[in-house]
């Protein structure tokens, strides 16, 4: 469904953040994008929406160039792609139902939006996305009134509402702390399975990811170093990622008993 | 790489520190220093002060400010209520339009969301009305419109473009660049970009700067008048000429109480808004 090839990105300073990335996700498939920072997990998935232009290479979605798209036809396909971020992103000054309804702007006019007058339908699925992410209570509240793991959700309904085929998820833990965290993670993979979206969630904790996805790839200094299941991560593999540490405790199973102490 | 680094570290402790100046060259530092110097000790020799003269004004002085200690709101309330009552329109009205004209102004001057031509263009507008005084503007304008509110209306309102666009601008400038991404990724317009992710960013300074600017208009509208743009500055300027110390002393204390008033509003105002 999304397939990235030969994608490369030169920054003006003359940094390489890809090199040449060939990358391909089939419908409803959740992918895991590892690496030490710096690597160029967050410049691979802005290149996909383009909030950060390529280089060079092209990015497919169901078998449109959105390499290519003029600005409206852009805007038009980043409808179909929700995006979720580090430290939230949410406007602050806004309430969480604005906050959650800016995702349909792709899909209203001006005059609509600005009035705040959206149609009924998009009122509906905003309240049961928040229903859904236990947030019903928060809509008219101001963002920055919320905790972290609860504006984390709001990111969450913000990118769902969009009614997108994929999910980007740039480190949507990396604010959070641990319990907190599984729940967002786990919260972000029920959602795609439900709905049946492909998703790739950059995250730098391994072990959290090795928890809750089916396919892992790894990035080292742009370049794509290891793909395939969790299961196939070794401590050699983690060294060739991140450098030399000791991976034994990182790629150790979480037990039932950590599991449940989490929820 | 570690035998390395410990050796250069060996070489660092017990060395002491300190931060690196701002201008690296020495001799430069030096001579920016000792050349600020010579020209204050220049400036202030070059000052003539005619003591003789001051002892003369001492007596004017003195009457002036003993003027203040009684205000005469009475004798001329007409003209004042009538002066007054100009600024007070003169500095709404010009508020109002000179904040609808720069906030276009003001997004178009902010480089991070504006295209280069636009930017360009916009921040030529700011430079040319920031760059042409107020006085200077009032004067070509008393020419073209004629003696009166006009002339001063026009002259604060593209005054306050020039500050209001350029802060706002900066404001823009400096805003949380992930909340505005989050808004641009899910395929909104510009338009609804700018009113949803940037927008709330920016809406309490600029409330704040329009009350900031309300009060300078209104203190500007009393320095207009003496060019011949309307407003209080004119009745205060016919009171200077009459020498009618206590007249000018009740405008000025009038002025006093109602900039203090709007700065009291405008602090009640901010802490809502924040």
């Amino acid at each position: 469904m999304l397939k990235l090839d030969k994608l490369v990105k030169t920054y003006n300073t003359g940094d390489q953040a890809l090199k040449s990335v060939v990358l391909e996700i089939p419908q409803g498939q959740v992918l895991a994008l590892i690496g030490p920072s710096g690597a160029g997990k967050s410049t691979l998935i802005r290149c996909i929406n383009r909030l950060v232009e390529p280089t060079s290479g092209t990015v497919h979605l169901d078998g449109v160039e959105l390499t290519r798209l003029g600005s409206g036809a852009l805007r038009r396909d980043r409808r179909r792609m929700g995006m979720i971020f580090q430290e939230y992103a949410l406007v602050e000054r806004l309430t969480v139902m604005e906050n959650v309804l800016s995702g349909r702007l792709g899909y209203v006019g001006f005059w609509r939006s600005f009035l705040r007058k959206f149609p009924q339908s998009d009122v509906d699925n905003a309240y049961r996305l928040l229903d859904r992410v236990g947030l019903l209570h928060m809509a008219d509240k101001r963002a920055d009134e919320l905790s972290g793991g609860q504006r984390q959700r709001v990111g969450i309904c913000r990118a769902l509402i969009q009614d997108p085929a994929l999910l980007l998820v740039d480190e949507p833990t990396a604010s959070l702390d641990p319990k907190t965290s599984r729940q967002i993670m786990r919260l972000i993979v029920e959602l795609c399975s439900e709905r049946g979206l492909a998703a790739i969630i950059n995250i730098h904790d391994v072990a959290l990811a090795k928890m809750f996805v089916q396919r892992v790839v790894g990035l080292e200094s742009g370049a794509i170093v290891f793909d395939g299941a969790p299961d196939d991560l070794t401590p050699d593999m983690l060294t060739h990622i991140y450098g030399e540490e000791d991976w034994e405790a990182t790629i150790e199973k979480v037990t039932d008993a950590e599991e449940e102490a989490a929820q | 790489m570690n035998g390395a680094s410990v050796s250069e570290l060996d070489t660092l402790i017990g060395t002491g520190w300190k931060k690196p100046p701002l201008i690296k060259r020495d001799w430069l530092r030096w001579g920016l220093v000792i050349g600020a110097l010579i020209y204050l000790i220049a400036a202030i020799n070059s000052v003539e002060v005619n003591w003789e003269r001051v002892y003369a004004g001492l007596d004017r002085g003195a009457a002036f400010i003993a003027a203040f200690l009684q205000p005469d709101f009475e004798s001329r309330a007409g003209d004042i209520w009538e002066g007054m009552l100009e600024s007070i329109v003169m500095a709404i009205t010009s508020t109002v339009v000179g904040i609808a004209i720069s906030i276009p102004i003001g997004l178009g001057a902010a480089r991070n969301i504006a295209p280069l031509p636009v930017y360009l263009v916009c921040r030529a507008i700011i430079a040319v009305s920031r760059a042409l005084q107020e006085i200077i503007v009032a004067i070509l304008l008393v020419a073209i419109f004629g003696f009166g509110p006009l002339a001063g209306f026009l002259t604060l309102s593209f005054a306050t473009i020039g500050f209001l666009s350029k802060l706002l601008a900066e404001e823009i400038e400096s805003m949380d660049k992930v909340q505005a991404e989050a808004v641009k990724a899910t395929g909104s317009r510009w338009a609804q970009w700018v009113n949803y992710g940037v927008q709330p960013q920016f809406m309490p300074r600029l409330i704040g700067l329009s009350m900031y600017r309300l009060d300078i208009n209104f203190r500007e509208s009393a320095i207009l008048g003496l060019v011949g743009a309307g407003g209080i500055g004119a009745t205060l300027n016919t009171a200077f000429d009459r020498y009618e110390y206590d007249t000018a002393a009740a405008i000025l204390l009038i002025i006093i109480v109602i900039v203090m008033g709007l700065e009291y509003l405008s602090g009640l105002i901010r802490a809502r808004v924040q």
